[in-house]
């Protein structure tokens, strides 16, 4: 299985996998799969439940360490320094990953603070409003709809200054405008040399874009 | 520094969120301490002579009563994996997070125990003692529940099984700190007690985070 993607001007910016193989117990999910997707594109990886789309995404945030194979970024395996890929990574899984006891603007300022990154208060506001959630800034999480806990996500994802972003299933629990504005939000990102990689079951109309089926 | 100080302010703030979780374990040390007078009645010999026992075994009791929610409420929500992939190093996080527990589940045992000791009939300079030690104990306390707290993630009946893997290691600091109050109760000197209190505290602020951090991130994967 390999997923080639024409390669633009930054050859040093490029997310590669070589030879991955995923075990999940007895069961081989894949293996000698190689992918590279470089500044400005997209992956789209598809397949049926369970065939192992988030393992995959999880091998390539270095979450979970590959049977085999090694995930390279920048030409350099992200095993060697993970503390500097981390800083251009962002992970979306699908859980919230939100306090639900703090409001939407203190999530968005605590993830600021763990990710070391300087966000003055108009600015994650600024972020909030964009999707949707005015007035609703200072309400506990837990108070707001699983869409609207996504539209916080959304306000991560324009605030945290990663290159990377690694997003699974971000369509989800997201109304028709919403799907809209997260598909305006991917291209946006991929405009200004950006990467993602995203599984979906659904069709996204994003230009750039590789299909990876598992 | 400001990654150590950002998660210290959102654990305190998440408690401060949900009271009842914290005051809890506070009342349990409260109420475990003040039954004993109230069973073994006024003989102030007696009560003086258990004193340090009972205070000790109560505060690693409820520092158990914590424990369970250091990673497990994290891990639950996503925010653990977040905290995995944060650009800065996992044991500097950890240790902000034990810092956390410490003050929330430490730190008011420190501050009760003289009110507590006044029931068990100690004298100012036994109660003074007793703070200390419970000062330099409880810190060691929350560093190696972290631990259990990270080695048990994802387990099903965790709890238990955190309690049967951390109590024996909770053995020194139990002897060392009701030694310590003993040992000056009846006069002699303590300062044995809190050199081994301090390595103890030294020890376990050097490798424990390191340990909890790896722990974490296998209970991750």
């Amino acid at each position: 299985m390999t997923a080639h993607i024409s390669t633009t001007s930054n050859p040093a910016l490029a997310l590669e996998a070589h030879g991955l193989c995923c075990v999940r117990g007895e069961r081989e999910l894949f293996s000698d799969l190689n992918l590279r997707i470089s500044a400005g594109n997209c992956l789209h990886v598809r397949g049926e439940n369970g065939v192992g789309k988030t393992s995959l995404l999880r091998l390539l945030t270095g979450l979970s360490k590959p049977e085999s194979g090694e995930v390279l970024w920048g030409n350099q395996s992200i095993a060697l320094d993970p503390i500097a890929y981390h800083r251009e990574l962002l992970f979306l899984g699908h859980r919230d990953a939100l306090k639900e006891d703090l409001t939407a603007l203190e999530n968005i300022q605590m993830y600021a603070a763990l990710d070391d990154i300087a966000l003055p208060q108009e600015k994650a506001l600024a972020a909030l409003w964009r999707f949707g959630l005015r007035g609703r800034e200072n309400l506990p999480v837990n108070c707001l709809s699983a869409g609207q806990k996504r539209r916080v996500l959304m306000a991560r994802m324009l605030t945290r200054q990663a290159k990377l972003w690694i997003l699974d299933e971000p369509f989800n629990a997201l109304d028709t405008q919403a799907i809209q504005e997260m598909q305006n939000l991917i291209v946006e990102h991929l405009s200004v040399d950006g990467l993602v990689v995203l599984t979906s079951h659904q069709e996204v109309s994003i230009p750039n874009v590789q299909v990876l089926e598992l | 520094m400001r990654a150590l100080l950002a998660i210290i302010h959102r654990d305190l703030l998440l408690v401060m969120r949900r009271k009842s979780e914290v005051l809890t374990a506070l009342f349990f040390f409260i109420v475990v301490t003040s039954l004993f007078p109230l069973g073994i009645g006024a003989d102030p010999a007696l009560l003086r002579k258990i004193a340090p026992g009972v205070i000790w075994v109560a505060a690693l009791l409820s520092t158990l009563l914590g424990l369970h929610r250091m990673f497990a409420a994290d891990d639950a929500d996503g925010t653990l994996e977040q905290i995995v992939l944060s650009p800065q190093p996992l044991v500097l996080l950890i240790t902000g997070k034990i810092i956390a527990h410490w003050i929330v589940c430490g730190l008011p045992l420190v501050i009760l125990a003289p009110i507590i000791g006044i029931q068990f009939d100690l004298d100012l300079s036994s109660l003074l003692v007793l703070m200390a030690t419970l000062l330099l104990g409880t810190p060691v306390l929350s560093l190696l529940g972290s631990i259990g707290a990270a080695l048990t993630l994802g387990v099903r009946g965790g709890s238990v099984l955190m309690s049967l893997l951390i109590l024996p290691l909770y053995i020194p600091v139990l002897i060392f700190g009701a030694g310590a109050v003993y040992a000056s109760s009846v006069g002699l000197d303590s300062s044995g007690y809190f050199s081994l209190l301090g390595a103890l505290l030294i020890l376990a602020l050097a490798f424990v985070p390191w340990v909890s951090a790896a722990a974490i991130k296998i209970a991750i994967e």
